[in-house]
């Protein structure tokens, strides 16, 4: 291979590289990194599957398998734990943010960013915009998956549209935590099992799956005071009908304080790893 | 014309290890700069703090003539980075990790398609352009690689031991891609723990050990500070060895060493080879070889360091340690 001159036919034009990065051209190449974070999902097949089959398989499972025994009604069953199980799902995204970013930092592709003239903030803005429009995404495959088998929720589209928002709104609190996790410890597989571990007790041990009144005072406890069930109720209040007011509360005071804590946690150890 | 790269007493520490213990470096604009030395002694963490990876804890550096901690983006402008692992996207085609850093650039979605070709084409991957970089060979993710930190057609390029891992061939490759950007001018930084690659393709030397440059100069007066010429001979009947050894030390006045089958002496008067000789004939000792060559930077590096440039760790230097990898990396060499 030798390296010979540029091909003559239509050479690019190199553009002049500004002497300093505006708030404007910041965004710009946020924007662009989130772009590059939302081409990754058609170049790999995990996450294709990730965002299909999961879905499925969840929603399927729940509501066949334990739907008759837990309400004698798979389709009584199936309403109540639709919103939980979307709750659930984009839950189990976040993991994915930190577990990326981790990936993007060891395999130096963060280093090939911060070595170009583009705003310093830009790749994290980019992970966590993309990763947002997983969570979306999720939200929609799940929900395309309960209607198929019949979901038609009381609330409606602006019931459904507002729970979507709940949920958003909470997996960006938690994105922050995740991304934290993920710049923080060493490698990607540490930061998938320490997600995981967290993630099973907070999702099973929250509304979405059995009410709190039902399973012993201890671990009743435990979900009454887990964010999961204040999303799932906030939710399944918005989708189904019921109380909202206080469990959105809860949910915002959560996803604020996850943002407050975790967002300049995360943002330090991304200046010091990356 | 100022200095592409002007370091001076660069320190950076980690919790428990200094990484750099004052380096200073100069890289001439044009020229490629060869940073030598093993494992751990400091090359990447010293790119990284001229590529404004990382702040230094004290000394300061300019690049390009801007200084990498009052003004990165200054530096950022004019550099090109391309790490010891190839850090290209692995879910991206080859034409979008390309296209990403030229829109990153601020080149138009057209110009950017037209730059991600070229640089392709120039790198013969035009076949794998649309297929994920997942899919390439570790010599073609590192054209890629290389690929992408030319988009924006850098006036200084850092590699940072570009041919780590790479099979003989591939790493002959590169070496002819780095050839051609001295020829369109770019100064190069490149750091090696092989010898043999310095040597190739450096025009200055800077051995760097335990975080400090311990030596600088060209290729040549690197071999020429090592002192004198080697005399190294080899016998037909081994079993004579001793014999030899004892006859070279006797001529040279300085201990022969015995490697493998062969001998080895440091040697300051050319003409004592023809007195080796008439005395091993004397003693009818058969030679099989016999020859007075400049030391290599094997060599070197051991005189100037005290240890050898190769601590025997990584399965990767294993194709330099052993001296048949070397042999055949000579051949590949003359054959190129």
């Amino acid at each position: 291979m030798t390296a010979t001159a540029e091909r003559p036919a239509a050479p690019a034009a190199i553009p002049a590289i500004p002497h300093r990065v505006t708030p404007v051209t910041a965004v710009w190449h946020g924007m662009l990194l989130t772009w590059r974070s939302l081409l990754r999902i058609r170049g790999n097949p995990a996450e294709v599957l990730g965002l299909t089959f999961m879905p499925i398989m969840f929603v399927g499972l729940f509501v066949f398998v334990f739907g008759e025994a837990m309400m004698g009604d798979w389709r009584t069953y199936r309403d109540f734990i639709i919103p939980g199980i979307t709750a659930q799902s984009v839950i189990f995204a976040t993991i994915g943010t930190g577990v990326s970013l981790n990936t993007d930092i060891e395999k130096g592709i963060f280093d090939r960013f911060r070595s170009l003239p583009i705003a310093r903030s830009a790749p994290l803005i980019g992970a966590i915009l993309g990763d947002m429009t997983r969570y979306l995404l999720t939200v929609i495959m799940v929900l395309l998956v309960a209607v198929s088998i019949g979901f038609r929720p009381a609330g409606g589209l602006v019931g459904v549209l507002g729970a979507a928002a709940v949920v958003l709104l909470f997996a960006f609190g938690l994105c922050w935590l995740s991304a934290f996790f993920g710049l923080a410890l060493r490698s990607a597989t540490a930061v998938n099992i320490f997600g995981s571990i967290w993630m099973f007790p907070l999702t099973f041990g929250s509304s979405t799956f059995v009410e709190p009144e039902r399973m012993p005072t201890w671990m009743s406890v435990f979900a009454q005071v887990n964010p999961v069930t204040h999303v799932t109720d906030a939710m399944r209040g918005l989708m189904l009908g019921g109380p909202v007011a206080e469990p959105l509360l809860w949910t915002v005071v959560w996803s604020v304080a996850l943002v407050a804590v975790f967002f300049p946690l995360a943002t330090r150890a991304y200046r010091r790893r990356s | 014309m100022t200095d592409a790269i002007r370091a001076e007493g660069l320190v950076k520490r980690f919790k428990n290890t200094t990484a750099l213990a004052g380096v200073d470096l100069v890289a001439r604009s044009g020229a490629v700069l060869g940073v030598l030395g093993p494992n751990g002694s400091g090359k990447t963490t010293t790119v990284r703090v001229l590529a404004t990876l990382l702040r230094p804890d004290e000394g300061r550096a300019l690049v390009g003539g801007h200084d990498v901690v009052a003004e990165p983006h200054l530096v950022r402008r004019q550099i090109g980075l391309t790490g010891q692992y190839a850090a290209v996207d692995q879910d991206l085609t080859g034409t979008q990790n390309l296209m990403l850093i030229a829109r990153l650039l601020g080149f138009s979605r057209r110009d950017a398609r037209a730059r991600a070709a070229e640089l392709l084409e120039r790198f013969s991957l035009t076949d794998a352009g649309e297929r994920p970089a997942r899919t390439y060979s570790g010599g073609m993710r590192r054209r890629l690689d290389l690929a992408a930190s030319l988009v924006g057609r850098p006036s200084l390029l850092f590699l940072d031991e570009p041919t780590t891992g790479l099979d003989p061939h591939s790493r002959n490759e590169l070496w002819g891609v780095v050839r051609g950007l001295v020829g369109d001018g770019v100064t190069v930084l490149l750091t090696t723990q092989y010898l043999e690659e310095a040597d190739q393709l450096a025009d200055d030397i800077a051995v760097i050990d335990h975080g400090r440059v311990i030596s600088t100069g060209t290729p040549e007066e690197l071999k020429a500070r090592a002192g004198d010429q080697v005399l190294e001979m080899r016998p037909t009947d081994t079993g004579r060895l001793a014999d030899a050894a004892g006859i070279v030390t006797a001529v040279t006045g300085t201990t022969a060493h015995t490697a493998g089958d062969s001998i080895r002496a440091s040697v300051a008067d050319p003409a004592a080879l023809p007195a080796v000789v008439r005395r091993l004939d004397d003693a009818g000792v058969a030679v099989a070889e016999l020859t007075l060559r400049r030391p290599s930077l094997d060599e070197v590096f051991l005189a100037l360091t005290g240890h050898p440039a190769e601590p025997a760790d990584t399965t990767d230097t294993a194709a330099t340690t052993d001296p048949a990898g070397t042999r055949q990396e000579l051949q590949e060499r003359t054959n190129a």
